[in-house]
């Protein structure tokens, strides 16, 4: 899993029926110092994250399907936390 | 996931029977270049913003059958409606 930010929200009106009426949303991953490392993903999200929240994301396909309720779904990321806090040891 | 813009399309006389009548894009990847060969599952077309999903789940696009697929175009952007101090 990694954690990022929200940095867009995805309209798309044609779309493959298991992706109807989910939010869809552009997420930059962070390092643990919140520096964006990578390229930006898109994933569907399941726990009502928005733009500008730091989220736990996963990019294993059947974890996300699940997370989402679409098994055999062609879904291969998803937020699944919205981040309050980051501690370091 | 990724986001990508549909630059042209592939065209195999041999392939493999499961491809049939599905259509090979050529999508540049938005953020850090480079071109894939992904199949598409949404009519779309050359000069749209899409977004392709990667790995086995690819495959899940075409339902009930067994397409050999590590990218699929599921869905065409519309917007990207993008906030935040990395966009």
């Amino acid at each position: 899993m990694i954690l990022g930010k929200v940095i867009g929200q995805i309209v798309a009106t044609q779309k493959e029926p298991s992706h109807e009426g989910k939010i869809i949303l552009l997420v930059q991953p962070l390092t643990i110092h919140e520096q964006p490392v990578g390229d930006p993903i898109v994933a569907l999200d399941s726990v009502g994250a928005g733009v500008g929240d730091r989220v736990l994301a996963i990019q294993e396909g059947f974890s996300a399907m699940t997370a989402v309720g679409h098994t055999e779904s062609p879904i291969d990321a998803a937020v699944i936390g919205v981040v309050d806090l980051v501690e370091l040891a | 996931m990724y986001l990508g813009k549909v630059v042209g399309n592939v065209v195999c006389s041999i392939q493999d029977e499961a491809l049939r009548g599905i259509r090979l894009m050529l999508v540049e990847r938005v953020h850090g270049g480079g071109v894939v060969v992904a199949l598409d599952a949404v009519g779309s077309g050359p000069g749209e913003m899409v977004y392709v999903c990667r790995g086995k789940e690819a495959s899940f696009a075409f339902k009930g059958r067994e397409v050999p697929t590590e990218a699929t175009i599921v869905a065409i952007v519309d917007d990207v409606q993008r906030v935040g101090e990395f966009s």
